[in-house]
């Protein structure tokens, strides 16, 4: 591609921009009855970019101090202007966050897109989704409200109840005795530099493996003679359609945090009873209620049953692309299928449980 | 891109009415769209000032004059501004905004000299009314009034 006017052409003789393109043209995107999918990532990736603008703006005004913390954001949602507006698209976002990456998990997994050669652009995304979960249980904290408070006592509570490394690992992220200044530094530090941080280079390398590989197709895919296998080129016509998407993203993020702004409790006082029907976020819900339900599994009580359950779950899931490996026979492993339609409707379930309950 | 856009403005150009009004409308609508983001920005970072409560100032008791012997000088705060009061040699008390009026540093007093200096460009300042003598600053010191109590309380007021 040769540009003729003078700025694009001065630029190119100099940056090479057209290779990007170049890159992007080489690249080609399946079409199926499944093709829809393929745009959470791309979702996932716009509502990060969003949380990279507002946390910086948040940043400007808010302070990091049990005294100053619940105040600060009084003050961002009362009197900085527009305030509520950049606090509420922060918080909406990071939940459509969460439900945008849980959507390209299942659809990466029931599309089986962690098969060879893809196995680590699987494990990059699992790695992703750990830093999104760390996100939203250290973002909680910052507004030092009442809910934040007991969240962030229960989620440590929890850690520790992990043999070996939990206890370490809980008093490590409470850095002194009891919830307070120094947990609330800490979860800061972590929210706003080293999550951040880490997250970008994982994502880079998730990136850039896709750009490697290209999209995953279903098996179904491959199933069809390769004539019959219709693709369309990745720059422009599915970069166009990326833009489309995260131009709806941007009206249905505005339409939610303008007409249902974010609320922010009470401040945290660490005398006053835990108030009654607190729960987590709804990310957190599913181990939640299940901790709830669970008896006592002989031994083992409810607490390290619910911990062994899901971190045995959580591993075997992680480890997918190295027990549902293709076939010789090309026929679809439907063990992992049904595994994972029962993970779904398992962690759907449990979370409906979780708030009725 | 740049490809495609040429293309496109060259079709623009013999294009029909119908679809060159659409591509204005595009233009528009995405100007609109920077507008409506680029506005909140703006007034979300400007609105800082709000934040801080100004109370006017317009008194503050500095110390008392026993505390001063001619030719020394104390900082006080005058609402959110740094001052000086100096008591001369001659014993006369005057006040200042310790503001420099070059880059805005916060002055001093020099005993050896009888002077006001700041540090980080040299201006001096006389002590008396504050007037620039030498060095970069372009302005006297804004000076403030001061007046002492039968008790002998220092007050300064805005002159």
């Amino acid at each position: 591609m040769k540009s003729t006017n003078g700025l694009g052409a001065w630029l190119e003789e100099r940056v090479r921009w057209s290779q990007l393109t170049e890159l992007g043209k080489k690249k080609e995107v399946p079409q199926h009855g499944h093709t829809l999918w393929y745009y959470f990532g791309g979702i996932s990736l716009y509502l990060f970019l969003i949380q990279l603008v507002t946390g910086i703006l948040l940043l400007v005004y808010y302070s990091p101090t049990v005294d100053g913390a619940h105040s600060s954001i009084l003050d961002i949602i009362s009197k900085v202007e527009f305030g509520w507006l950049v606090r509420s698209v922060h918080v909406w976002a990071a939940n459509l966050m969460v439900l945008a990456v849980l959507i390209h998990m299942f659809s990466a997994y029931f599309m089986k897109a962690y098969r060879r050669p893809r196995e680590l652009t699987w494990l990059s995304g699992m790695a992703l989704l750990g830093l999104v979960m760390a996100f939203g249980f250290s973002g909680y904290l910052l507004p030092w409200d009442e809910l934040a408070y007991f969240a962030t006592q229960v989620g440590l509570g929890v850690m520790e109840s992990v043999p070996l490394l939990g206890g370490i690992l809980a008093s490590l992220l409470r850095g002194g005795p009891q919830v307070g200044e120094l947990t609330l530094q800490r979860f800061f530090a972590l929210h706003v530099v080293v999550l951040p941080l880490i997250f970008m280079g994982a994502l880079g390398f998730h990136l850039f493996l896709i750009q490697l590989h290209g999209n995953a197709a279903p098996p179904s895919f491959y199933r069809q003679p390769a004539a019959q296998r219709r693709t369309i080129p990745f720059f422009p016509n599915f970069f166009y359609n990326d833009l489309l998407v995260w131009l709806i993203c941007l009206n249905l993020l505005s339409f939610l945090a303008a007409l249902y702004p974010w609320q922010v409790g009470p401040q945290a006082d660490p005398l006053q009873p835990a108030p009654a029907g607190i729960h987590p976020e709804w990310y957190f819900m599913a181990p939640f209620a299940l901790l709830k339900v669970l008896p006592n599994l002989g031994p083992l009580s409810s607490e390290h049953a619910g911990i062994l359950l899901f971190s045995l779950g959580g591993l075997l899931w992680a480890l997918v692309p190295f027990w549902d490996q293709e076939t010789a026979d090309g026929r679809r492993g439907r063990l992992a299928t049904y595994a994972g339609l029962l993970v779904l409707v398992a962690l759907v379930g449990l979370t409906v449980f979780g708030y009725v309950h | 891109m740049p490809e495609d856009a040429d293309r496109t403005s060259r079709e623009a150009r013999g294009a029909p009415p119908r679809r060159r009004f659409f591509e204005r409308l595009l233009e528009v609508v995405v100007a609109g769209y920077f507008g409506v983001i680029l506005y909140p920005l703006y007034r979300y970072l400007a609105s800082g000032p709000k934040l801080v409560q100004s109370v006017e100032v317009t008194a503050v008791t500095v110390g008392t004059l026993k505390d001063m012997p001619p030719n020394t000088a104390k900082m006080f705060r005058f609402g959110g501004a740094p001052g000086v009061l100096i008591r001369a040699a001659d014993g006369t008390l005057h006040a200042f905004n310790a503001t420099c009026t070059h880059l805005n540093c916060t002055v001093q007093y020099r005993s050896d000299w009888e002077k006001i200096w700041c540090a980080c460009h040299g201006s001096r300042f006389d002590t008396a009314t504050g007037a620039n003598e030498s060095g970069p600053a372009p302005r006297p010191l804004l000076s403030w009034k001061v007046e002492v109590s039968e008790k002998g309380e220092i007050f300064v007021t805005r002159a």
